[in-house]
Formats: structure tokens, sequence, C-alpha cells
């Protein structure tokens, strides 16, 4: 069928920065957004060797802002009940260093921001877990915030309906990693590890993994749990708790979910005309050349989408995200629901 | 003199018989748990009992003396599912459970309307992890507070301590621990239960009927990890707290919650009140527990900020 695309609004893209250099590279290849966060728990990303401290915070804002593109910086965990104050201390700092948003999913930190800094905009994060437009709705008349994450497990139709049904703006998981649970409800990694996304901002996190040589090939572990196991040659996967093997009734498989990349280019005029607002790109632990090649395919593909002109895929786009997907294998995800 | 810790059924996770679960309630009725949680927490295609059953269900249990609150479903995508929320929110006849922030949404505008309406309880789904979540919450209207499975003793003592409470419209607010039964961990768009079965979520063949206690799910060892649960992941042992009874009331819990289980639960019942409010040897309750058959072993590590699955001690 045509598209007819004349009067298509562009959405932001919202491209992940886990270092300067990928907010450059993201920046350049032409992001409208990027988000980063800080070193330390207060954001969903916490990971050795990532993220930003307050002189990269400053350096990326002047990068993008010279640029036009804005910042959004991501204070998405829950704050600690024993010592709080490293989540308030984030809010006054974000807005110090000239961020132009703060992606929050505490409710707490919420109040915070809207008791200190009041002109800074908020996002609700996709860890917030608001999977309808009255659960928007709570945030949006609570604490005044300005667009919401939605979570991975919404159809399309899903997303048409919340997205006419809350005066928030929408914004959406276009390409990168799966999470097959619901954001911000799922304590499996604190089952095994002790640490969550809530709590620490990590998943399955690195200090708890050990690969281990043995005779029925190279065992994946986490927490001392077995998650997967490699024959010789075969490509290994991080093992993230959902994404292992694990046996039900007597048969090894994916029991949860099998290691596969979210990539919806295919549906993006369906979602542009839904009212999204804004389209994400997971991925703040990646590589710079992850963010630069990603964030091009998808600038192109808005561009076309809006141009007025028919939408097609371009078979170089998906050969390049192909590169970087988990699994190297593609999904719509829950928008198209083939499990449904 | 201690305090009493109460104990509340959690709302049933599973999807038993008509018969059983009425079986079941009739059991409770007779115990010594303060308070019954009722409803579909899980999936809104379990849909045997309507929203009248749940009602005259309650209305038994609380002319059998019990405190009932009826939960809202934990995960809401559907506008059917979102009024089904709506509808258990506007009734005034029992507490509601908040299971997400579209039930807070109803809850809260229902009180901004109408103040004098009953105080709610924020779910464990609901994600309070400290004191100032907790006070916009208790201004809201709620009245009693659900710790996260996942929050340790510490983090819930500070959130809201004994010595000084949270104070909402409704006075104080209780807290209440996940004390007994297997964990809900995670919940999904997909059901795991279906999936398993190779059959499409709406097609589902209502397979989850034939596990009373989930679906098991095992390491690639052959250890018990985790169960399926439709569309919920739940732990594999059974967080279990009947020994932590001073820790729990030193950390500020006025309830402890315990999550049905489909054999022994009524004595499960009866041996945390022993092991709280009776003077029962917390060895001799444990030693109880771990004889009766449970569907997996026993664990308290969340308890201790430590990883969730750590075994009980000896």
């Amino acid at each position: 069928m045509p598209e007819a695309a004349t009067a298509r609004r562009k959405p932001e893209l919202v491209c992940p920065a886990g270092s300067l250099r990928a907010l450059q590279l993201a920046v350049e290849a032409g992001a409208d957004a990027v988000y980063l966060g800080l070193k330390d728990a207060t954001n969903a990303r916490n990971f050795a060797g990532l993220n930003f401290d307050d002189n990269q915070v400053a350096e990326g804002v002047r990068f993008a802002h010279a640029r036009g593109a804005r910042v959004l910086m991501a204070l998405n965990t829950y704050a600690d009940a024993r010592d709080p104050s490293p989540w308030h201390r984030a809010v006054e700092r974000a807005a110090a260093l000239g961020a132009d948003a703060l992606i929050v999913a505490d409710t707490a930190v919420m109040r915070h921001a809207r008791e200190h800094v009041p002109d800074l905009p908020l996002h609700l994060s996709v860890q917030a877990s608001a999977t309808t437009w009255a659960a928007i709705e709570f945030y949006r008349e609570q604490f005044g915030i300005r667009r919401a994450v939605l979570p991975r497990v919404l159809t399309l139709s899903q997303v048409q309906h919340v997205a006419r049904h809350t005066q928030a703006e929408v914004e959406v998981f276009g390409f990168g990693s799966l999470c097959v649970m619901v954001e911000g409800r799922c304590v499996l990694s604190s089952w095994v590890t002790g640490q969550s996304p809530n709590t620490a901002g990590v998943c399955s996190p690195p200090g708890a993994v050990r690969w281990q040589d043995t005779d029925a090939g190279v065992e994946a572990r986490l927490g001392g749990v077995l998650i997967d196991r490699y024959a010789p040659g075969q490509p290994r996967g991080y093992p993230t708790l959902c994404k292992g093997r694990f046996e039900v009734d007597g048969a090894l498989d994916y029991a949860l979910e099998e290691p596969t990349s979210l990539n919806t280019l295919a549906i993006l005029p369906q979602l542009i005309d839904a009212g999204v607002a804004a389209i994400k790109i997971e991925g703040r632990q990646r590589s710079p050349s992850y963010v630069a090649g990603v964030t091009r395919v998808w600038r192109s593909a808005i561009d076309q989408a809006t141009s007025g002109a028919r939408f097609s895929v371009a078979g170089a786009w998906n050969t390049e995200l192909a590169r970087w997907s988990e699994g190297q294998q593609h999904t719509l995800g829950a928008y198209d629901r083939p499990w449904r | 003199m201690t305090p009493t810790l109460d104990l509340t059924v959690g709302p049933l996770l599973y999807w038993w018989p008509r018969a059983a679960t009425m079986d079941f309630y009739g059991r409770i009725a007779e115990g010594p748990a303060r308070t019954v949680v009722l409803g579909e927490v899980v999936c809104s295609r379990r849909n045997d009992w309507k929203f009248e059953d749940w009602l005259a269900l309650a209305r038994d249990l609380a002319a059998a003396g019990k405190r009932v609150v009826l939960a809202t479903l934990a995960l809401v995508a559907s506008e059917a599912e979102l009024r089904a929320v709506q509808r258990l929110a506007a009734q005034d006849e029992f507490e509601v459970e908040a299971g997400d922030a579209s039930a807070l949404q109803a809850l809260a505008a229902g009180r901004r309307a109408c103040p004098g309406l009953r105080p709610f309880v924020i779910g464990p789904h609901v994600n309070v992890y400290n004191r100032a979540a907790l006070e916009l919450h208790a201004a809201l209207g709620a009245g009693t507070w659900v710790a996260a499975v996942e929050l340790a003793l510490d983090a819930v003592a500070a959130t809201n301590p004994r010595a000084d409470p949270v104070i909402g419209p409704h006075g104080p607010v209780a807290t209440e621990v996940f004390g007994f039964g297997r964990l809900p961990l995670a919940f999904s768009a997909r059901c795991f239960t279906a999936r398993h079965h190779r059959l499409p979520k709406d097609a589902c063949d209502f397979r989850c009927r034939s596990d009373a206690d989930g679906l098991l799910l095992s390491s690639g060892e052959g250890e018990p990890f985790l169960v399926l649960n439709g569309i919920q992941t739940q732990s594999a042992a059974l967080h279990a707290l009947p020994a932590a009874g001073a820790a729990l009331r030193a950390a500020g819990a006025r309830s402890v919650r315990l999550s049905p289980c489909a054999a022994h639960f009524p004595r499960v019942v009866e041996l945390f009140d022993a092991a709280y409010n009776r003077g029962a040897a917390a060895a001799d309750v444990l030693a109880e527990l771990r004889g009766l058959g449970l569907p997996g072993a026993l664990v308290d590590g969340y308890a201790w900020r430590r990883s969730g699955m750590q075994p009980l001690a000896a």
C-alpha cells in the first residue's frame, strides 16, 4: 500500500552515549538527542568504563548544543533508602551541567527534581514500566512528566492507543537489545547476583559472570548458575539471565527468550503515524562505532519516512543493522507479536 | 509486650480449579491470618472468576472476621484490562492493592474527589524503594506498603522506620514484607507457559491450569531454578522468613505476606503464627516446614542484602 507521508511529523531520534566519543559520533551521524548517565548507580547502565563524569557531561553538552542536538540524562534507577543523596545530587548536577531533560523512574527522584529544578523537563524512563495511558497520566498529573518511554512489551495498536490517550509525548524503542521482561519489574538479576537494574543499574553484572572450559564445551555461569554451554567455535553470547538455555519438562531450550535484537525499521511509518514523538536506540553499553553505524541508518530512515516519498527499507540499512545485532537475528518484538 | 506480627495471605498466583480455590479459602477463613488479598494479579485470560465472584468471596471472608483486600493486575496492557483495574479501584467496600501505576492513577483520582475513601495498599510490584517515595504515595491515600521482594530489611527499615513511620491521611503507614513462598521475580508480555507448549498466547489452551505451583525450570545441570507461571516468572525456591520475627519487627514490619502454594498452606500459616506470635522455637518451625514436602528449597537472601537465591542458614 502506498504511504501517504506528506503530513508526517518527524520524530526525534534519541541515541545512546556511553562515552564522550559515542556522543560525538551520534551527533555527527544525525542524532537529534543523545542520552547519557553518570559514572555511578544512578543510571541503568552502570558498567565499568562507561558513562560520564561532570567534565565529560559539560563537554558533551557543549558539543551537542553547538550542533543543535539535545542531551538527556538518564537518572533511572531507584534511590537507595539508606542514602538517596547521590540521586539528589545527580538531579542538581544535570541542571547545572546544562542537560535538556532528565530520564527518571523513581517517584522520589521526580519529586526532588520538581522541587529543586522545576524548569528541567522530566521524561518517564522505561524503568518506571508505565504500560497504559492511565499509568503515564499518573506520572504526568503528579510530577509533570513531559514524555514517557514505553516498555518493549506493547503491540503497535497498543502504542497507538496509548499515544492517543495521554497528553504526554510517547517515545518507543526502535532498535537494540530486547528485554523480554517488563523493564523495572524484573528482579531476576538480583535473585542470582544480588544486584538488579532497579537498585544497582545493572542486569547480570560482569562481576558475577564466570567462563569455564570443560570437556562439554565452554560454560557461561552467572552467580554460579549454568546459563549456557557452547561447543568449540560456536558464537558465544553474554550470559544475560533471561537469554540462557534451561530445562523444562526434560527439554533444554531457550525457555524465556532467544538472543535477538529489536529492529522496527519495517514499521517505522506506522510508528510515526501512531503519534510517536521520539524513537530511541538502545545501547549505551555498545561501542562508539555501533552508535555511529546505527544512528546513520535511523537518520536516513526517519528522513525518508517523513519526506513524502513512499517508504521502503533500504537493503543497505538492514545490512548495516545486522552487523550490530545480538544473535545476528532481528525481530519486531512485541510490536508485531508473532507469538500472540 | 512484643507487638503481634500479622499474617497476610497474598493473592493466589496460580490458576486452580474453582472447587480447589473455594476449599482453600474456606481453610484460610478458619486459620490465624488477619488479612486475605484476593484477585487475579497475573493473567487476565484466567477468567472464570468474575468481579462479582471475588466480591462474594471477599464478603464471606469478611464475615469470617478477615480484613480483605482486592488486588489489581500487575501488568496492564489492554484497554479491557485497564477498565477492570479501574472498576476494582472504584469500589470502596474493600481496600484495594495497587498492582501498577494505572491503579494508582484511579485510586488517587478517587481520593482527590472523595477524601473519605478507604486507604489503599501499595502492592509489591509498585516500585517504592525509599522514604520519599513512600511519603508521596502515603499522601495520595496509601495505608499499607508491601515492600518490593528484592528490598533488604535494612532498606525496609530506612524507608518506614518503626520509631518514625511515614504518616499519611490515614495515620502511620503499615509495612508488609514478603515472608513466604515462591517469589514473583518478573513479568513479561509474553506467556512462557504457552510458549513452552508451543501455543500462541491468545490460544493458550489455558495450560497453566495444570501447574498448581507453576512449571519448573531447571538450570542446564538440572538444578531447580525458576518457575514459569504464565507471564510471570517466579523463583523455584521458597523465600521463607519464619526465624526472622525479631528482625522483621525491628525493620518496622507490621505484617508478613505468605504466598499460597498448593499443598500444606494452612499449616504454613499456623507455623508462621506460632513462630512470630506464640513463642514457638524457630528451629522447630523450620524443621516442620522442611518436612512438609513444599515445592522447593527454602531461601532468604533478599532479607539480608544478598542474592535472593541464598539458602536459608541451617
